[in-house]
């Protein structure tokens, strides 16, 4: 039975060299308390023993044996999700409540991949698709204009979602990484949870893109600051508790890091796919025919209305 | 102590401690799984057979498949045998068909040759990938085969399309080829879904069903936005 004063909170670095000692102990990187519990209980206990089951076991119910890296049952553990808790991050994803931390409250240790990768594909294509749609529906009245389905935007759509989702949390988790090793009091997720966050974060931008046909210039920019807000809050509320405790300038300026790369990821969208294309029409063609009096005439007013700064 | 609560279970089951399976009774019956052998011709070397024999039995197999995804009932014949002709013949066919599409240039036009196939094939395999991450049960290339199989009713609204654009071109074209693409989509997807839906975990059935909606979807898409020169 393990000694009294082993069960006693101690502090982080001896239960690092416990660990050192013991390579093999289970540990998880989210909650020190938790970590100490793994630490003692994998000293205390032989190899495969697993004991009787007490309430500290129930603490580490979510961990089990990690399969082998070259092992399918390895990516297996990133898909164990059911179909009413993905339902259910998404829901978290749209409602950024001030109390509730994405990551605690709805991914609770169990980060997927279903969310992030299929939700990018669906933006890649939505954005893709809109693009074209939008493009058609603007240029119906040209009749110069020959329909082709650009499919190359599906391409460059797609990278940038991807590029997006997966680069900017390698890099904060690099970041915060490096953080935690000057300050000990910053926390960190692991790196599947970073890309979990980021990936349901990105999910508001699919309606987003949908309703961006509608071709009310003011309507967009507005549809777009109010989904850049939502996901944006998202992402402050999943990582200010990780930088609560560091110096204030290094906390402001990587909570400004994250806001602004998601503004701009938006903004750049709506540029590149959804742009109301400034009013280049081509100057009074002088052999114009009689049956087509309508190129005559300049372009309708509500594509070309500049942006109100 | 052991021996105490064995004498004491031994009590109670004490009718049936003398029904034991011992050596020396045979055990009837065969343990192995017949690998589906369906023609006669299993037992001798296919090598002697006519050519035309070969071709015919591989192309009424195809066939069958053809008419099971067309009517798709809970029917286990297309996963028991896959092949992946079927696939292959369709995949090239629409390929095929979308090209002779409009463009202004190189680049700004409909999917080129090589991209249609990339995407058949390579969402074929994300699917199947997803789904078997999901805790499927259903093999990579059954899946890939009635995911292959299932793009018929595609093929064939791209060859009515085609058609209707030889006609016309104008809106009435575009809304009949709209009805027909989106009658031929729903029916892929229910015919997928027919035949995949039972391998999958029952909690996750509209995780794995999402991405074949997904893939049809782009499909789809790709057949209606095709505009001829």
């Amino acid at each position: 039975m393990a000694a009294p004063d082993e069960l006693q909170f101690r502090e982080f670095d001896e239960a690092a060299d416990l660990l050192a000692g013991n390579p093999d102990a289970t540990t998880t990187s989210i909650n020190e308390r938790q970590s100490h519990v793994a630490v003692n209980m994998s000293a205390d206990y032989e190899e495969g023993e697993l004991g009787e089951e007490t309430d500290k076991t129930e603490l580490l119910s979510g961990q089990k044996k990690q399969p082998s890296f070259w092992t399918f049952e390895y990516y297996q553990t990133f898909f164990d999700v059911d179909t009413y808790q993905v339902l259910d991050r998404i829901k978290g994803s749209l409602l950024p409540l001030p109390g509730k931390n994405f990551v605690r409250h709805h991914l609770r240790n169990n980060p997927d991949l279903y969310g992030p990768f299929w939700i990018c594909a669906t933006l890649a294509f939505t954005l893709a698709i809109g693009s074209n749609v939008a493009h058609a529906l603007e240029k119906r009245g040209d009749p110069s204009f020959h329909y082709s389905p650009q499919f190359h935007k599906v391409t460059i759509a797609g990278l940038i979602t991807y590029c997006y989702a997966w680069l900017v949390p390698l890099a904060l988790w690099g970041y915060l990484q490096w953080r935690k090793g000057l300050s000990i009091h910053v926390g960190s997720y692991s790196f599947l949870e970073t890309v979990c966050v980021y990936g349901y974060s990105l999910f508001v931008y699919i309606p987003t893109s949908i309703l961006w046909l509608i071709p009310a210039s003011w309507l967009q920019w507005l549809l777009l600051a109010f989904a850049a807000a939502l996901s944006g809050s998202i992402l402050v509320l999943a990582f200010w508790p990780l930088l609560r405790s560091d110096s204030k300038p290094a906390t402001l300026a990587t909570l400004a890091a994250i806001v602004s790369l998601h503004v701009l990821l938006a903004v750049g969208c709506k540029l590149y796919f959804f742009q109301t294309l400034p009013s280049t029409i081509p100057p009074v063609h002088p052999l114009v025919t009689a049956q087509h009096p309508t190129v005559l005439l300049p372009r309708p007013a509500n594509a070309s209305v500049p942006l109100h700064h | 102590m052991a021996e105490a609560e064995e004498s004491r279970a031994g009590g109670v089951f004490a009718g049936l401690s003398d029904v034991s399976i011992s050596e020396d009774i045979p055990v009837e019956g065969e343990i192995t799984v017949p690998v589906g052998s369906h023609s006669p011709d299993e037992d001798y070397s296919t090598l002697d057979e006519p050519v035309k024999d070969t071709i015919m039995r591989d192309l009424k197999a195809v066939g069958k498949k053809f008419v099971h995804v067309m009517y798709p009932k809970k029917s286990s014949a297309l996963l028991r045998d896959w092949d992946l002709w079927g696939p292959l013949v369709l995949c090239v066919s629409l390929a095929l068909m979308l090209q002779g599409g409009s463009a202004d240039s190189k680049e700004d036009g409909g999917p080129q040759f090589a991209e249609v196939f990339v995407i058949i094939w390579f969402g074929a395999v994300v699917i199947t990938l997803n789904s078997k991450l999901l805790g499927g049960t259903i093999s990579f290339f059954q899946s890939l085969c009635v995911l292959g199989y299932c793009v018929l009713p595609l093929t064939v609204a791209m060859l009515v399309c085609r058609l209707v654009l030889l006609a016309s071109s104008g809106t009435v074209s575009f809304i009949v080829r709209l009805v027909v693409v989106m009658a031929m989509f729903g029916w892929s997807t229910l015919a997928s879904t027919a035949f995949l839906a039972d391998s999958q975990p029952p909690n996750r059935k509209a995780l794995v069903v999402y991405p074949i909606f997904l893939f049809y979807f782009i499909i789809s898409w790709m057949i209606l936005t095709f505009t001829p020169q």
